[in-house]
């Protein structure tokens, strides 16, 4: 036995550096602020230096950067959805995605393994298929596989006639897959700080700056500061910001509970989800299986979930996958989702000048990160959405043009 | 899981109830009279506080009834439980 030796990394090119970026004090002001150091607050300000020039940015995090919704979802890639806008959205993210190992120079375990959506009745089916022709027209990878093809392409599931749900069919999605969230932030956030952006965590904006119906800045816990423009990439706790302005929101805050299970050989090749039985399951590199539930059905802040909504998750998983009914829990926890009246997002202009909002994205905000900064950094820059966020606007509840994604957004709302 | 005081049945446990969302948002009364700004807030902003919050439940596997509640979004702790109609 070699015993241990610190320095033994240096010669394999495995030595790391102890921080991604820096840690500055809040300057006095800003051109852009951002609130919220998730992946959309950090894919933003990483968007404004590369594509707009914009580097005078503060992006605020009231935690630690990456340690909300972008820490607990369930890293599923994908954008097999029905409608055009949202099939453009989510496109344009994918073919991001595909890109940014290499821009980013990051490898963060990007895996286009594809993505099934089981159907368990009839009508399932004819939705399946009418998803798959409609993906199909917007030039998104989109099959039909009978039960048998999906069994073939992830041989642990269970398509018997002999279960409460069978499988008849599933839509399928190759490029479709999985990231490893938490370096997909590192990344972007690495980006971002080396191209001049301020990353500040530990200040919880509290409030903003108004000058009559312009905003101007922010208040935090660490003093005012003002800024140019201000961006919310605050997920679950939009509405509370915005409740400062008096800026209703159709936002409600729900729980939203995932599991991993202990680290197991691969046995899941491709993401598996269903609509019908409410589970969604693939296996992370390192060997978890990890699974997501639907959202508990109750408003709540509070970062954890009813176990019911758990005990169903897993018999459905155990009826989809009977070889893991001897798998153990290692954890589970849940993540404030922002759930809008049409599963769709809202990303634009807000009734307040200089003021831009990124919420209502849900139980799917992960897959859409890289098209959020592109969208939003857009809108930020130029004060106009950009054509591919432009229908997602706050303007829609009052004109009627709802863009409602129930279906696609699958499982959970 | 939350416990809940029904308050014809007494403690159930949550499988047992629905969740109404939002309480005390009544029908407009002179619907014609909205413009489309009031009809989006009608139809779909709600109230989405941290902390107290007036919401309705429905005790579907039981007496069937809806109720109203107050309950903290942060705690999950019911300040209030309330038959319709009454005062908490």
């Amino acid at each position: 036995m070699t015993e241990f030796d610190p320095g033994a990394g240096q010669q394999t090119g495995q030595q790391h550096p102890d921080w991604l970026w820096r840690t500055p004090d809040p300057r006095r002001s800003y051109d852009v602020i951002i609130v919220g150091a998730g992946g959309h607050g950090l894919a933003t300000a990483y968007y404004l230096a590369k594509n707009h020039g914009i580097t005078n940015v503060a992006v605020l995090e009231r935690g630690w950067l990456a340690g909300g919704n972008m820490a607990r979802n369930t890293t599923i890639i994908r954008s097999n959805y029905l409608w055009d806008e949202s099939a453009a959205i989510y496109e344009h993210a994918l073919k991001l995605w595909e890109g940014l190992p290499a821009e980013l120079d990051y490898d963060f375990l990007f895996s286009q393994r594809g993505v099934m959506n089981l159907a368990h009745s009839p009508q399932d089916v004819r939705d399946s298929k009418r998803r798959v022709h409609a993906n199909r027209l917007n030039g998104v990878d989109s099959e039909w596989l009978t039960a048998a093809e999906a069994q073939k392409a992830c041989p642990i599931l269970n398509i018997s006639p002999d279960v409460r749900y069978p499988v008849l069919g599933a839509t399928w999605q190759p490029r479709a897959g999985i990231a490893k969230h938490d370096h997909v932030a590192w990344a972007f956030a690495r980006r971002a700080d080396e191209l001049g952006v301020d990353l500040i965590q530990g200040c919880e904006v509290t409030g903003f700056l108004r000058d009559g119906d312009r905003v101007v800045g922010v208040q935090t816990s660490r003093g005012s500061i003002r800024a140019g423009s201000v961006a919310l990439a605050a997920a679950g706790h939009s509405s509370v910001l915005a409740e400062t302005l008096g800026l209703p929101l159709p936002i409600q805050s729900h729980p939203l509970q995932a599991l991993v299970s202990e680290l197991l050989e691969p046995v899941h090749p491709t993401v598996v989800m269903s609509n019908h039985v409410h589970v969604y399951v693939s296996q992370a590199h390192k060997g978890e299986l990890v699974m997501g539930a639907g959202v508990d059905s109750y408003n709540s802040y509070g970062q954890r979930g009813s176990v019911h909504v758990i005990e169903a998750q897993m018999a459905a998983a155990v009826e989809l996958f009977p070889i893991f009914a001897r798998a153990h829990v290692l954890r589970t926890w849940a993540g404030i989702v922002d759930v809008s009246p049409d599963a769709s997002p809202i990303v634009g202009r807000t009734p307040f000048k200089n003021l831009y909002i990124n919420c209502g994205w849900g139980t799917g905000g992960f897959k859409a990160t890289p098209a959020v900064g592109w969208v939003l950094a857009h809108t930020i820059a130029t004060g106009d959405p950009h054509p591919l966020n432009a229908p997602f606007s706050l303007e829609r509840f009052t004109t009627g043009a709802l863009i409602d994604e129930h279906g696609a957004a699958a499982v959970a709302h | 899981m939350l416990l809940i005081s029904c308050p014809w049945c007494g403690e159930r446990e949550e499988p047992e109830f629905g969740y109404g969302g939002q309480a005390h948002i009544a029908y407009p009364a002179d619907p014609e009279a909205l413009d489309d700004e009031a009809w989006a807030q009608y139809l779909f902003f709600r109230a989405n506080p941290k902390g107290p919050f007036a919401e309705r439940w429905v005790h579907s596997a039981g007496c069937r009834r809806w109720f109203n509640a107050v309950r903290d979004t942060v705690t999950n702790e019911f300040v209030s439980i309330s038959r319709p109609g009454e005062l908490p």
